[in-house]
């Protein structure tokens, strides 16, 4: 095992090489404010991220990632375009795996920039594959943003569509909802009961609570309205299982897609935004005939990328989590900018595995 | 040295674990003035009794302190993430059956899967500010459970006690908590999810998987099982 002397040198070695690519250095804070953190993700973050509290700040979490906090500081007083970098601990709690890290370095590079997306996106991933270069990889991709333009432009509620964007992340919540929107699934006796019923909020059960009746009847009517709403249809669903599914190398599986959009033309502009990118990328140098791209990567792990997706791994080491990872996340510099936003993508690298690999090959 | 049994020290847990073990030819005492926390073992040699309260007992088999214990299933999937590396279950004792369960007020007549709680939560959230908040002791496995189950927008907020009033005294507005009849959920107009099942749980024996044993220990404890399931 790299002892964390090595682990740092190295990881300064990759800030200083982020740095000569244009990037600025950045700190932040290891004790982080909960609130943030918890409004983002839910309280699926305190299974992963480490809680603490004092009785005058209230609730703190040791820094369970870099990404929130650098894009708070840019959206506070960050100027345009502008890359970043840094190095230091994240904490996540392991309590699953105890094998599994819960303390390591990790170093990152991060770019907010508005002119060209395919071109950011394309650096970035550049960037990171030649700083591991030598280590034998494999690079997977992705893009969320495909999936998201689809559900967006699905010929169905707005409602329903808002259900669905809202567990993306969550592909069996997902496959339930989408199950149930197209009439697939059956629909639970309780809620063929409350349809039929004249009078639901009619009985004498005692009102608790702080959701009002008025929430309560609310709901009713937005479920009466949906058991009217005609079901998603078989040529969209059919659209959307067949792109979950695409899994090729970058090339076919936008050949793929593109069979994709004649059933679902609402993704042809996020097909248009994959096609630059593999033009990016092969700019840079990057073989994309070999590197592998899948529909559904990203989408349990990664909540705020809404994009570009990617991740290294090492095969000959199952073992290990991803060497590094990165994705776009331009909807969370929405969410943290009180009103601005701006395209951003950002991936991160972790020092200590890349010495573990150096040291497994010698 | 002997082998370590922790019991519960109050109550009819306490009372119905004696009588399990009484049944099995093993007397179980306690022993001094009634506030000592002292107990005694006869009708098998090298087995010293431990009281404990409930809520210690998965800890104490973790820490290897004890080598036996009893306490409830939602107690050690609870506290001791990973618990088969850590405990073993010996025997279920048929008694204390509760089930972890998610409730939420009766008069929700919307409300009556998971489902329908993650849209309420939705909803709530973006009619109130706040996520729908959730009063549970039982963090860890709520957590899990709703996460496994695809629930978003709701807080957990710590409750150790009288769970089923913090709805109407509006510092939550559902709960997750063990219940055994469902009565006191009832009488505080709450109504359980029908896929609001998180874990049954009863009394159980089981058995550290780290605690160190002697070779003498390990006789007794052979003896003690083998004693054990003649009678189950």
């Amino acid at each position: 095992m790299p002892s964390r002397a090595q682990t740092l040198e190295r990881a300064a070695r990759l800030r200083s090489y982020f740095e000569a690519a244009g990037a600025e250095p950045v700190e932040t804070p290891v004790l982080q404010p909960a609130e943030t953190l918890l409004d983002l993700y839910g309280e699926d973050i305190r299974g992963r991220a480490y809680v603490t509290s004092d009785a005058l700040r209230g609730e703190q979490m040791l820094r369970p990632d870099y990404t929130v906090p650098v894009v708070q500081k840019h959206m506070e007083h960050g100027a345009e375009p502008a890359r970043y970098t840094y190095a230091g601990e994240v904490f996540r709690r392991q309590e699953h795996d105890p094998d599994r890290a819960n303390e390591y370095i990790q170093v990152g590079y991060e770019v907010f920039d508005r002119e060209n997306p395919a071109a950011a996106d394309a650096e970035v991933f550049a960037l990171i594959a030649e700083a591991l270069n030598g280590l034998h990889l494999r690079a997977a991709t992705g893009d969320i943003g495909i999936l998201m333009d689809a559900v967006r432009g699905l010929k169905t509620t707005d409602r329903r569509k808002t259900a669905l964007m809202r567990h993306i992340w969550r592909p069996r919540r997902f496959r339930a909802l989408l199950d149930r929107f197209a009439g697939r699934a059956p629909v639970p006796p309780t809620r063929a009961a409350l349809l039929e019923a004249a009078e639901p909020l009619a009985g004498d059960t005692p009102k608790i609570g702080k959701r009002t009746g008025a929430e309560i009847a609310d709901r009713i009517d937005a479920l009466r309205a949906d058991a009217q709403a005609a079901p998603i249809s078989d040529n969209e669903l059919v659209g959307l299982e067949t792109l979950l599914a695409v899994r090729e190398t970058m090339p076919f599986a936008l050949e793929q897609l593109r069979d994709v959009a004649v059933d679902l033309p609402q993704i042809t502009p996020a097909l248009d935004r994959l096609e630059a990118r593999i033009e990016a990328l092969k700019a840079r140098g990057v073989d994309v005939a070999g590197l592998d791209f899948e529909a559904s990567y990203g989408r349990t792990s990664m909540e705020y990328y809404d994009g570009f997706v990617f991740g290294f791994y090492a095969e000959t080491r199952p073992d290990l989590p991803p060497i590094a990872t990165g994705g776009r996340y331009d909807a969370l510099t929405r969410q943290l900018g009180n009103g601005a936003e701006i395209p951003a993508i950002g991936g991160v690298l972790r020092p200590g595995l890349m010495l573990e690999l150096e040291e497994g090959a010698q | 040295m002997s082998l370590k049994l922790g019991v519960p020290s109050k109550g009819r847990l306490m009372e119905k674990t004696f009588a399990w073990f009484e049944k099995r030819g093993i007397t179980l005492s306690r022993t001094g003035s009634d506030r000592e926390y002292a107990g005694r073992v006869d009708g098998i040699d090298g087995m010293s009794l431990v009281l404990l309260s409930a809520g210690e007992i998965p800890r104490e088999l973790a820490a290897g302190r004890i080598h036996l214990g009893v306490t409830g299933t939602d107690l050690v999937h609870e506290k001791l993430p990973r618990w088969e590396q850590q405990a073993e279950q010996v025997a279920p004792l048929g008694f204390g059956q509760a089930d972890l369960i998610i409730a939420v007020p009766a008069c929700w007549v919307d409300v009556d899967t998971l489902d329908d709680l993650d849209a309420a939560s939705a909803a709530f959230r973006a009619r109130h500010g706040h996520r729908l908040r959730i009063a549970t002791k039982y963090h860890r496995l709520v957590r899990e459970f709703l996460t496994d189950s695809g629930v978003a927008d709701y807080a957990l907020v710590d409750s150790q006690g009288a769970t089923e009033g913090t709805v109407k005294n509006e510092t939550a507005e559902a709960i997750a908590d063990i219940t055994s009849t469902g009565e006191t959920l009832r009488a505080n107009h709450l109504k359980i999810l029908e896929d609001g099942l998180i874990l049954r749980s009863q009394a159980t024996l089981w058995r550290s998987r780290v605690a160190r044993c002697a070779d003498a220990d390990k006789a007794v404890l052979d003896d003690l099982l083998d004693r054990l399931h003649r009678v189950a």
